[in-house]
């Protein structure tokens, strides 16, 4: 669903440039579930467009540099595993202690679907 | 007895231990520092007055037991980042979405200073969620630099360095994902240390960039970063990315260099970490530093290390990407803030709104970046390709550990600016991590510490040492010997020059 509409937007090594359009900025805002304002929009438009041009130089230096495996930390690290035993978790109350809302001891949500669904 | 908020903690300790001050007078006169100064600094978010007395009266009743001190730090307060938790203490991340959230466990690092017995006065201030370089982003307003109260005291760990530089705690826990430690602490005239990316716990730590963030310590002076440091670092099962090793010797590494200094050691300057984008008066006090730590003993070499040109882009891809995708847990559901649940709305459009209404602007523009950098046909452009570069800068670091034990460059490439002059222009914040960010994309421990007062602008500038993966040692031993010289030049430490502030009357 989303793909197709980001999709329309230039590939970053694009020659001309990475402009976002105010509808993209919208569309990437709902995927995120960021209710903004118009006023926001405007700002964000122009801010993240430059943005995005002064960030695209990554993909060209790596694509001159061929076969390169990426870093995630710097003493690697695989399979992390711990020990299978049982420790005390948070308590009942402890756990709803935060909740916006709860009802019968658990968290109160609003309704899954809206009205449209 | 000297004023108790003016020593160090290594002295305050010894006083503690000895019994010539109760660590319930240390935390006094330091609860009663920040009543007297914080309505104009702005470091705390929140002060834990009764917590900490308690904590106090705990340590002095161990004491007159007889008991050994629970640890070099015991009775000694500290300024702890309002994004580590502590059971019990209201916690923000200085966000509005998490107002009023009082977090129902401890973070390790928070558990290991209460086991030691350093008693935690507070929560700092820092940029929303720590994105930001000046501690403008914070949703409860900028906390203010100590040496010039119109300006910022760097970020997002601004509350921390401003606690220390205020005189309000000699000590404090600071996060750095791009240079939240270093860049604060070099701006205000205080020493700050990230350690190697694993080295100490992030469980309890609210989460910006999962492969960068780390917790590190903050102080006055180099010692006591690093007793500080022996407090909180080493592996930690509940944090899946803390690497099996024993906590470094960084206490032996500072007696190290202040006794024999650096001789020996080579000592790189990094060729790509001056030039555009550095003040004047920053690089005149970074070439006297050099200058110093030659004096000292040691060999100093220039290294090439052409990659970390694309540090800031690559950064400015993972951070969001990554924050994007952590700040997801803040749903409206199950904690922090939930707006226009009237009964009639469903669950998304109460999570879109309670975002919109929760989050800061840097925030959403973090996250929406994110999110298009992880959409689906841009990953391995963008995201993919980031995580390559910190391949390629990894690589120059490798190469320039070969010519050198320990690289040095300015921390932060200005001096301390006016609050305001860059809040609408997010390139121009972005490039204050210049000098930082590559050191955090590979992952390494680098520290900064005070060189010296720009005579430019008669702020304060920071050196900034980096190490190998691991080298921790060796960083703290420069560090050590630099302060050394520094002080048997000018006869007295950074921190000690900042101006008097004007004590409120109560």
């Amino acid at each position: 669903m989303s793909g197709s509409h980001v999709s329309t937007v230039p590939p970053p090594s694009s020659q001309h440039g990475t402009n976002l359009t105010r509808d993209d900025v919208a569309h990437l805002a709902h995927l995120a579930r960021l209710e903004l304002t118009d006023q926001e929009l405007d700002t964000y438009v122009g801010q993240l467009s430059v943005i995005l041009e002064s960030v695209a130089s990554v993909s060209s230096v790596t694509a001159e540099s061929g076969d390169i495996e990426p870093t995630t930390h710097a003493v690697p690290l695989t399979n992390v595993f711990r020990d299978d035993v049982v420790r005390p978790g948070l308590s009942h109350e402890a756990a709803l202690a935060g909740a916006p809302a709860s009802v019968e001891g658990r968290f109160r949500v609003p309704q899954i679907l809206g009205e449209e669904q | 007895m000297s004023d108790l908020t003016r020593m160090t903690a290594e002295a305050l300790s010894t006083a503690i231990s000895g019994g010539e001050v109760s660590a319930e007078e240390v935390t006094r006169a330091h609860l009663d520092r920040i009543d007297a100064v914080d309505d104009a600094v702005h470091a705390f978010l929140h002060v834990s007055t009764e917590s900490a007395l308690a904590q106090a009266r705990a340590v002095d009743k161990s004491r007159a037991a007889g008991d050994e001190p629970a640890s070099p730090l015991a009775g000694v307060p500290l300024a702890l980042k309002d994004i580590l938790v502590q059971a019990g203490i209201p916690a923000t991340a200085g966000s509005k979405i998490l107002e009023g959230w009082i977090p129902p466990y401890d973070a390790t690092v928070t558990r290991k200073l209460l086991d030691a017995g350093v008693i935690i006065l507070g929560k700092t201030n820092l940029d929303e969620f720590a994105m930001g370089s000046s501690t403008e982003n914070s949703a409860y307003g900028p906390t203010r630099n100590p040496w010039d109260l119109s300006r910022i005291p760097g970020g997002s760990g601004g509350g921390s360095a401003a606690a220390l530089a205020a005189f309000e705690a000699p000590l404090a826990i600071g996060t750095d994902t791009g240079g939240s430690i270093r860049q604060p602490a070099a701006v205000t005239g205080t020493v700050g240390t990230k350690p190697t990316y694993g080295g100490v716990s992030r469980y309890g730590v609210i989460a910006l960039a999962s492969s960068l963030d780390q917790v590190g310590p903050c102080a006055r002076t180099v010692t006591d970063t690093a007793l500080l440091h022996e407090v909180i670092a080493g592996y930690d099962p509940l944090d899946s990315t803390s690497i099996p090793q024993d906590v470094p010797r960084v206490l032996d590494a500072v007696r190290l260099g202040q006794r024999e200094g650096v001789a020996g050691m080579r000592i790189g300057v990094v060729k790509q970490l001056r030039g555009e984008g550095y003040q004047a008066g920053v690089l005149e006090s970074f070439d006297a530093a050099v200058a110093t730590l030659r004096d000292a003993g040691a060999e100093i070499v220039e290294v090439d290390c052409p990659h970390f040109q694309y540090a800031l882009a690559a950064y400015y891809l993972i951070l969001p990407s990554e924050c994007s995708s952590n700040l997801a847990r803040f749903d409206a559901m199950r904690y922090g803030l939930r707006v226009g649940d009237d009964g009639t709305a469903s669950a998304e459009e109460v999570m879109s709104l309670t975002r919109g209404k929760g989050f800061g602007p840097e925030v959403k523009r973090r996250i929406i970046l994110g999110t298009y950098a992880l959409s689906a046909g841009y990953y391995d452009a963008y995201y993919g390709s980031a995580q390559k570069v910190r391949t390629l800068i990894k690589r120059d670091f490798e190469n320039a550990f070969t010519a050198a034990d320990v690289l040095v460059s300015p921390a932060s490439p200005v001096t301390a600016f006016p609050i305001g002059e860059k809040v609408n222009d997010p390139l121009a914040m972005y490039a204050n991590d210049l000098a930082t960010i590559p050191g955090s994309l590979a992952g390494i421990p680098a520290m900064s510490v005070p060189s010296g007062i720009s005579a430019e602008t008669g702020l304060p500038v920071g050196l900034q040492i980096m190490g190998p993966a691991l080298g921790e040692e060796r960083i703290y031993r420069v560090a050590a010997a630099f302060e050394s010289a520094y002080a048997a030049a000018h006869s007295s430490l950074v921190p000690d020059s900042a101006p008097e502030l004007e004590v409120s009357a109560r």
